[in-house]
């Protein structure tokens, strides 16, 4: 049941539609590239795992969804909250540990969540995602407001119970939900051409009675359509779809990988296949889109990112009183 | 065999036993099991080619292949139920859980399957399994990367736990608990993994003490500290402040968990009289409470005051910039202990 899409068309995106899109991958990508130099100067705890380079899995699939919509995210988490909606400047602050952030810091790069976006959390746990979008979909089911939801999870992750467990029950409920699979070559260290038994994860659907997608990852344009496709399906009763996007992180498992694991496919993924690049060579040569329009989606992201570093740095730490908070709904 | 304040490195001219920290010895204690015994396999997530994700594993594969040292895909339960298998068909698997919160997807397996199957089988199946959990807090990571699971496992018969807080004991302790027969979870302080300046000479000609003891790591008279794992650093470096002002505590690393060895905690409670457990973990239902009811049961005429507790909080284990106010520190410990002595 597993097919591979030929380039498709750019769907049914007008040029706002373009730049919006055009804007969350740059947000995405500064957003990541500056946690990147932060980190190095010891400023921002705990691990962190950064997202760049996968900007098109998350902008493709979310551009599709809205309100009544949720996802569930992994450690690699912060692409899928911007694109979810989740405010940058919330993330940065949350991401330096402080109490302005999108959970008082209390979450963390690992745990940041904006259930007010649907945006169900990043998540620690491997594999931890794909079951509650099992219920959130059930729930949008039972609501019968159309509404989907959707798991990211990696390659890693496609092997864990958790997950394969989420995959049937999504089948045999014929629920709304999208699990989008995203296979950047490895879990940490591991590659998943090894820690994958099939050749493809896509080609396990056809084992939990799903349609199976394979998209390139560094195409926009190719994971907005398969979305679209299984997004529709689902809002219309047709049951769960799995998409495999592949690709390659840019940088480290977390920051501070030797990453001796891999060879450099990164300088060569950067250079020929950016899903940035290749969106912007795309809509200016079709002339859906001006240079100068998204020039300036460039610069005002980085004026974004800017103050988001600058407020999150001055921003306050919580103090020993945030602990004991929020344990439990009442006292 | 004292986690003693840092003494200078003992090296005589005959042996050339090696100055250690916590990591090394481990990887030195699983390097000598696999030597000791063909059927001990070693199996987890990137613990092959990578050396684990602390590299606690580092070079195993290399040198005993890769039918040895198993790279597992990224599943837990799999992990664990794979491992209760080879044990009863006569292997000795030692499992690595990379962090503590990840232990939970093979939760399951082991205190449904792991636990059960020696009682289940009226004895007749052993499962020897190591399964090896860095455990607490300290590094700057977040819930699931700090947590101290231990009493979610202490409260299952079956289990044994222990834990080491040097690296003497790292280097015994691992070794015998992969030749016991029962499956013993192996909680590993990680945060004292790489710690240079607890470097200890390692003697493997030595003869070690007994796994499943409790020891007294420092002897006093004003009251009793009880702790184990990453909280022994913390709890002898309390005694020796305490110390200058005049005030002499007993430290004792329980190394046991489960089943606790708590005879040599009586004996001391009986000397000082006060007795203060400290630990990582949320207080509720937790190694402490234990230790607190079974001392009042025991000591009761011989406590000058409650049993007192230095613990984590009862929440969730939190980010970094909360880390401080969560983890037991000198502070909070010397203010119990004074506590404890003004009662
Ligand atoms: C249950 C669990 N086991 C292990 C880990 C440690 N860990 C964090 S990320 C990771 C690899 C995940 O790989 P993948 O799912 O491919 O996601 P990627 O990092 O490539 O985005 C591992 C093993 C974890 N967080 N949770
Ligand atoms: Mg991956």
């Amino acid at each position: 049941m597993t097919e591979t899409l030929s380039t498709p068309a750019a769907g049914e995106l007008n040029a706002e539609g373009l730049l919006d899109a055009y804007r969350t991958m740059r947000t995405i990508r500064v957003f990541e590239e500056r946690v990147h130099d932060e980190f190095a100067t010891g400023e921002i705890p705990g691990f962190v795992h950064l997202y760049a380079g996968e900007e098109a899995s998350a902008t493709g699939v979310c551009s599709h969804l809205d309100a009544r919509d949720s996802i569930a995210s992994t450690h690699r988490g912060h692409g899928h909250c911007i694109a979810k909606g989740v405010d940058p400047v919330e993330m940065m602050a949350e991401i330096y540990g402080k109490r302005t952030g999108s959970c008082h810091g209390k979450g963390g790069s690992m745990h940041i969540a904006d259930l007010s976006k649907g945006m169900l959390g990043a998540n620690g746990i491997v594999g931890g995602g794909p079951p509650l979008i099992c219920g959130t979909a059930l729930a949008a089911k039972q609501q019968n407001n159309g509404g989907v939801g959707v798991a990211f999870f990696g390659d890693g992750a496609s092997n864990q119970g958790t997950t394969l467990e989420s995959l049937n029950l999504a089948s045999v409920w014929n629920l709304p939900a999208i699990f989008v699979a995203e296979n950047n070559g490895y879990a940490e260290a591991t590659a998943s051409t090894w820690s994958v038994a099939a050749d493809n994860i896509a080609d396990r659907a056809a084992g939990f009675g799903m349609p199976g997608v394979i998209v390139d990852g560094f195409d926009f344009f190719a994971v907005h359509e398969a979305a679209g496709e299984a997004i529709s399906r689902a809002r219309e009763g047709g049951g769960p779809t799995l998409i495999e996007v592949k690709f390659t992180r840019y940088f480290g498992h977390f920051e501070g990988d030797q990453q001796a694991y891999r060879a450099d496919e990164v300088a060569n993924a950067r250079d020929k296949l950016d899903c940035l690049k290749r969106f912007r060579a795309r809509v200016t040569e079709s002339g859906q889109l001006e240079s100068s329009a998204l020039d300036t989606v460039d610069s005002e992201v980085a004026a974004l990112i800017e103050s988001a570093v600058t407020e999150a740095k001055a921003a306050p730490k919580p103090t020993g009183v945030d602990l004991e908070t929020d344990v439990y709904v009442s006292y | 065999m004292m986690a003693a304040p840092a003494k200078a490195p003992e090296r005589s001219a005959t042996t050339a036993a090696p100055q250690l920290t916590i990591g090394k010895a481990l990887n030195h204690a699983l390097r000598a099991a696999m030597e000791a015994d063909p059927k001990v396999l070693i199996m987890g997530e990137d613990v092959g080619k990578l050396g684990g994700v602390f590299r606690i594993t580092d070079g195993l594969q290399k040198d005993f292949g890769e039918h040895r040292v198993l790279d597992t895909p990224l599943a837990e339960s799999g992990i664990i139920g794979t491992a209760i298998g080879l044990a009863v068909r006569g292997f000795r698997p030692v499992c690595e859980i990379q962090f503590d919160g990840f232990v939970f997807p093979g939760f399951d397996q082991i205190v449904s399957q792991l636990a059960k199957l020696h009682f289940r089988s009226q004895g007749k199946v052993k499962v020897p399994i190591v399964v090896r959990i860095p455990f607490g807090g300290g590094i700057g990571a977040v819930e699931h990367h700090s947590e101290s699971p231990e009493s979610l496992f202490s409260h299952t018969a079956g289990l044994r736990l222990v834990s080491c807080s040097n690296p003497v004991d790292a280097y015994w302790m691992l070794q015998q608990a992969i030749r016991c027969d029962d499956p013993v979870l192996f909680f590993e302080p990680k945060k004292l993994y790489h710690t240079g300046s607890l470097k200890e000479t390692v003697d493997p000609t030595a003869s070690p003490d007994p796994l499943f003891a409790s020891r007294v790591l420092r002897s006093g008279t004003a009251a009793t500290l009880v702790t184990y794992g990453p909280s022994v650093r913390v709890c002898l470096d309390a005694a020796i402040a305490a110390a200058e002002e005049g005030t002499s505590l007993e430290v004792i690393d329980l190394r046991t968990l489960s089943p606790l060895d708590l005879e040599p905690v009586f004996e001391s409670v009986r000397k000082t009289g006060r007795l203060i457990a400290v630990s990582e973990a949320p207080s509720e239902s937790s190694l402490t409470s234990e230790i607190a009811a079974r001392v009042q049961q025991e000591c009761f005429y011989s406590l000058e005051a409650p049993v007192l507790r230095v613990t984590g909080f009862d929440t969730p284990y939190p980010p970094t910039k909360l880390e401080e106010y969560y983890l037991p520190d000198l502070d909070r410990v010397l203010h119990t202990v004074d506590r404890a002595l003004t009662w």
